[in-house]
């Protein structure tokens, strides 16, 4: 294998504060004492690699996939779909992409979510695939609808989807959320701003992509997502075996 | 204008929430029937070399409650401190799990095989040890840390040596209960916080 550098250190300032008391539970989930840093190593800078053969043909339709096709989930068609890339902006080909959502409604399949939505019976909420050579992934779902939540008297999630990715270093394990271009409830979201920069929590909405919708079938959203990067520079050695 | 750095910035985190096992752990949710195939089921299949370890522990908020709905994933070598896709690494090692607290107990278990260790790239030998990464409902950046073994010699091990008060190197080494199985508690608050790492 050949040593590709360590990782670049986070910048932890562009991430959501760990404590942030306006998103409740995170006041007795955030550690109290700063976090150790050192050099990227092996356990860091290597990472699962997942072959083809675990991606079923529908596990990226969410649409279909609750009942193996036998019926269609209800809701707004939508086509989510970007690009993996690192740090240094190359794609990240190969890497596993998993996704989880409520339904149309705004109801999970979890059988701690009761809200009284009711459930879709041809939806379960759960999809992944694996990027392509040029990073690239594609989800079709249904919209998901915004609900509320028991934190402050009246918070409501505005429609959100969950995405997590691997690259190929445990170091850049990522999880996130999509929201929606245009949605009133981002401003109000005490989740989305644990990012105390608009600006960095813009690049967490996903615009409305009409060249990428397929007329009389699905609308199209667009979400790329960036990983951290390796440094490589030409004064570092080389490990042996690495 | 100075030049522009040619460099992306990574994504924001967000939390993972409280019904991530959907998305990770579909089976667990009683959704199983969506995937023909779940990823980090377990880290070894049968024949893997080394010795079989089970790792049980909970994971504690600030008050003391241990977490019902914490997700936490282990990355691994073999018991050679080899890393899958490494040459000469065990085929029946994969090295990742996904497990999850118990919805009542809120207890978790690791069964894997004792890693092997590895050197860093200043090419220390860093003691055996296996990364976990930490989301739930509450944590808004996955947490990182290691876990150690108490049977092992660890007192070389250049992470744990830069731990500046050396009561918290405590924090992350697993404590034997039984031959094979260890106890391994992650506090994220307060009274004997867990070392948390940024690398």
């Amino acid at each position: 294998m050949t040593d590709l550098g360590p990782l670049i250190p986070r910048n932890r300032a562009i991430h959501p504060e760990p404590y942030d008391p306006g998103y409740k539970t995170s006041v007795t989930r955030s550690p109290n004492l700063p976090l150790l840093s050192l050099e990227s190593g092996p356990s860091e800078e290597t990472g699962p690699a997942f072959g083809h053969g675990l991606i079923g043909a529908l596990d990226n339709n969410l649409i279909l996939n609750w009942t193996q096709g036998a019926a269609p989930a209800v809701g707004e068609r939508i086509l989510l779909h970007g690009r993996v890339l690192d740090e240094n902006a190359r794609p990240v080909r190969n890497t596993l992409v998993e996704i989880w959502q409520a339904n149309a409604g705004g109801r999970y399949r979890h059988k701690k979510d009761s809200y009284f939505a009711p459930l879709d019976p041809n939806f379960g909420g759960c999809g992944r695939t694996l990027t392509d050579d040029e990073g690239r992934y594609e989800f079709l779902t249904i919209r998901p609808g915004a609900y509320p939540w028991p934190n402050r008297g009246n918070d409501w999630r505005p429609m959100h989807i969950h995405v997590s990715v691997f690259g190929h270093s445990f170091g850049q394990r990522l999880i996130t959320q999509v929201y929606f271009e245009g949605d009133p409830l981002i401003a109000h979201c005490p989740i989305a701003a644990t990012i105390k920069s608009r600006a960095q929590l813009d690049r967490l909405v996903a615009p409305l992509d009409l060249a990428h919708s397929r007329p009389q079938d699905y609308l199209a959203y667009k979400f790329d997502i960036v990983l951290r990067g390796r440094r490589q520079s030409m004064f570092e050695n080389k490990l042996e075996g690495m | 204008m100075v030049q522009k750095l040619d460099i992306l910035q990574e994504t924001p985190s967000q939390t993972a929430g409280p019904y991530v096992h959907i998305g990770l752990m579909p089976s667990y949710t009683g959704n199983g029937q969506i995937f023909a195939q779940e990823v980090g089921v377990s880290p070894i299949e049968e024949g893997a070399e080394g010795e079989i370890i089970e790792i049980v522990g909970s994971v504690f908020d600030g008050t003391g409650w241990a977490l019902r709905d914490a997700l936490i994933e282990s990355w691994q070598p073999d018991a050679k401190g080899r890393f899958a896709g490494q040459e000469g690494a065990d085929p029946k090692v994969s090295g990742l799990c996904r497990f999850a607290a118990d919805a009542t107990s809120g207890e978790f278990t690791l069964r894997t095989i004792k890693p092997g260790a590895v050197r860093n790239r200043a090419g220390v030998m860093q003691a055996p040890h296996i990364s976990l990464w930490i989301v739930s409902r509450g944590i808004n950046i996955g947490l990182s840390t290691r876990i150690y073994f108490d049977d092992e010699d660890n007192s070389a091990d250049p992470l744990l040596g830069r731990i500046e008060q050396s009561p918290r190197v405590e924090t992350l080494i697993a404590k034997t209960e039984a031959p094979g199985r260890y106890r391994f508690n992650i506090r994220l608050q307060g009274t004997d916080e867990t070392v948390f790492l940024d690398l």
